[in-house]
């Protein structure tokens, strides 16, 4: 049988011609001849079809061969027939059962792992913080101040306005429910107290884990891939000096103040609320204020605060550390800073809620 | 039959206050293999990027195949697009896929090839760029430096493209990896017919493979032509490039040449 190719074989062409191919060539061992007297062009995409079809027939046992090949096309077709080396495109996948058992196996492995790592980097960061103390000459106060503002100034508009329409929120929602005893009054109650105690440092806690969390391990992140770590040591730098450091204490400092600058905001909302919705002005709001609050309502949030910052900043630059050479990886981690970030300050937040409880404050 | 498939006519590249390059003119004909060479800061990487469309020119015209990019339509774009392969410094690999993968991104695209001939064609390009069997399912992390060079050269040419262009494609290999490379370069090049565009600073690639070498000094192509026009060349800065010391060392029977 003779077939006899023409115009342009090349890479734009081949997906028509392999269906044109397939459907003309024979299944059987007829001599196949192909003709190409009248290609007028032929790319390596080409030639492979050709030399496919070519290798399939003689492997079927049939006789094959080209015809009216010019020297350039001889060329190509070496060219392909040279290279004719099949290989994998994907690593093997197992079956779906086994790979969700291993996942799941790995991931628990994972979990351990890093839970191990996370205690071991916290006591890393203790002893550095203790080398400090003792030499304070070594404490970089440079980055610590730029630190505290990245995380803790520019965090305030973000903070304030979360906080300020939380307590808008709270104010209103508790004020359609109480109406209806007509204990309306108690709202203030209602908002001091869930907000001092709970929701402003929780949510900042939070906003701070997406916003600061998450820079801590791209940016520690990106240094990994970019070798700059690797460089810092060799020259006699400790990166859990010069990079983490500065960055847990800047959180640990700064995170009280946003969290008290949120009490304020939220009482703030509350308060704008009330008057406009419940007519209790604000001297009236004030002074229930001071009969609904103890003192240790506010401290139970402020105490919360640097734990919650020691939290969010050590998993950052924890995960940081953890970034492979590659640039996915940053992005992996960054998520992961994140999440877990939030989990271990809702986790603990729950730990705290039981101590006070037990306590009885 | 020589033509050129590209031209460039006075171009200009500036950035904030900085010109890099000024009434710069080249032309780059078919089927050779043509050498960028210049001292740091010449702007040799943003002659390339410039060309392929990444960096606006200030001013000037560049054609590629005819085609005048600045004014061509998307459709005209893609067209062109498609005629020509970029090998970045690292290989640029997408970090997701594997090498295989990487390959068949262009084909997948703009070819909308059944994944069977996709895949065959990737293990042939595989295998034409010199990269074992084993490499296609893995991940470009897993690679060596010279490994995903060989790969980014084997997805710059998936489309078989008429024109490749190589940013540094010896830099940071070993000498061997580097002569191997470049004895690939000029193989694709005879048996594809390939015109290759390449950003060098090996002196032993522009010996072993390059047709012609355009020097960028003075914000302008100073001059194009063969090796023996560069060593015969009076200007200070040739003369210290393709004389100096590592010139030397590349080639021993040079000042023969030169004198």
């Amino acid at each position: 049988m003779l077939l006899q190719a023409g115009g342009h074989w090349d890479a734009s062409n081949v997906t028509h011609l392999d269906r044109l191919l397939r459907s003309v060539t024979p299944k059987d061992t007829v001599p196949l001849t192909l003709d190409l007297g009248q290609v007028e062009r032929l790319d390596t995409a080409g030639a492979w079809l050709l030399y496919r079809t070519l290798k399939e027939s003689r492997e079927r046992g049939g006789k094959a061969d080209y015809a009216g090949l010019s020297p350039a096309y001889a060329a190509m077709l070496e060219t392909v027939a040279a290279n004719d080396q099949p290989c994998e495109i994907e690593p093997p996948q197992s079956l779906a059962l086994i790979a969700v058992l291993d996942h799941l196996g790995k991931g628990a492995i994972d979990v351990a792992e890093e839970a191990k790592q996370q205690i071991a980097f916290l006591g890393l960061i203790l002893v550095t913080l203790a080398g400090s103390l003792r030499h304070p000459s070594r404490l970089r106060l440079v980055p610590l101040v730029y630190h505290m503002e990245k995380v803790g100034f520019n965090a305030l508009p973000i903070v304030g306005l979360i906080s300020f329409l939380i307590g808008v929120v709270l104010a209103y929602q508790g004020a359609t429910q109480l109406q209806r005893f007509g204990a309306e009054i108690f709202v203030v109650n209602l908002i001091s107290v869930s907000v001092l105690r709970e929701i402003a440092i929780l949510l900042t806690a939070i906003v701070v884990a997406g916003r600061s969390g998450s820079a801590f391990t791209a940016e520690i992140g990106s240094m990994v891939v970019n070798e700059e770590v690797d460089a810092m040591r060799t020259l006699g730098l400790d990166p859990m000096e010069v990079l983490v450091l500065p960055r847990v204490l800047a959180l640990v400092i700064t995170l009280p103040l946003l969290a008290f600058f949120a009490d304020m905001m939220g009482l703030f909302g509350g308060m704008l609320m009330c008057w406009g919705a419940l007519d209790i002005s604000p001297s009236l709001f004030l002074e229930r204020l001071q009969g609904a609050l103890s003192p240790w309502s506010f401290w139970v949030g402020m105490i919360k605060a640097p734990v919650f910052a020691f939290l969010i900043a050590t998993v950052g630059c924890l995960e940081g550390l953890r970034v492979t050479r590659s640039a996915e990886s940053v992005g992996q981690q960054t998520t992961r800073s994140v999440v877990t970030g939030i989990f271990l300050v809702i986790v603990v937040d729950a730990i705290f809620s039981i101590f006070f409880a037990t306590v009885g404050v | 039959m020589v033509e050129d498939i590209i031209r460039i006519q006075g171009l200009k590249n500036q950035f904030g206050d900085q010109v890099i390059h000024q009434d710069l003119d080249l032309d780059v004909r078919q089927g050779e293999i043509l050498g960028i060479v210049g001292g740091s800061g010449t702007g040799k990487s943003v002659l390339l990027r410039t060309i392929v469309g990444l960096n606006r020119p200030s001013e000037g015209r560049i054609e590629v195949f005819g085609q005048d990019l600045a004014q061509a339509s998307r459709e005209e774009r893609l067209a062109v697009e498609r005629r020509w392969g970029v090998l970045f410094q690292d290989g640029a690999l997408f970090s997701s896929l594997t090498v295989a993968q990487n390959i068949e991104v262009p084909m997948k695209e703009h070819l909308g090839m059944p994944a069977r001939l996709r895949d065959e064609i990737a293990a042939l390009k595989i295998a034409m760029v010199g990269l074992p069997p084993e490499a296609g399912s893995k991940y470009p992390s897993e690679l060596s430096g010279g490994m995903r060079k060989r790969a980014g050269l084997a997805r710059s040419l998936a489309l078989d493209p008429d024109l490749i262009f190589l940013d540094e494609p010896t830099a940071g290999l070993d000498p061997i990896g580097a002569a191997n490379f470049d004895q690939l370069i000029r193989q694709l090049q005879e048996n594809l017919g390939l015109t290759v565009f390449m950003v060098t600073h090996d002196l032993d690639s522009l010996h072993a493979i390059c047709d012609r070498i355009a020097v960028l000094a003075e914000k302008r192509v100073l001059v194009v032509g063969p090796m023996a026009d560069m060593l015969r060349h009076e200007h200070p800065w040739l003369r210290e490039y393709f004389h100096g010391p590592r010139a030397r060392a590349a080639q021993p029977d040079l000042e023969e040449v030169g004198d």
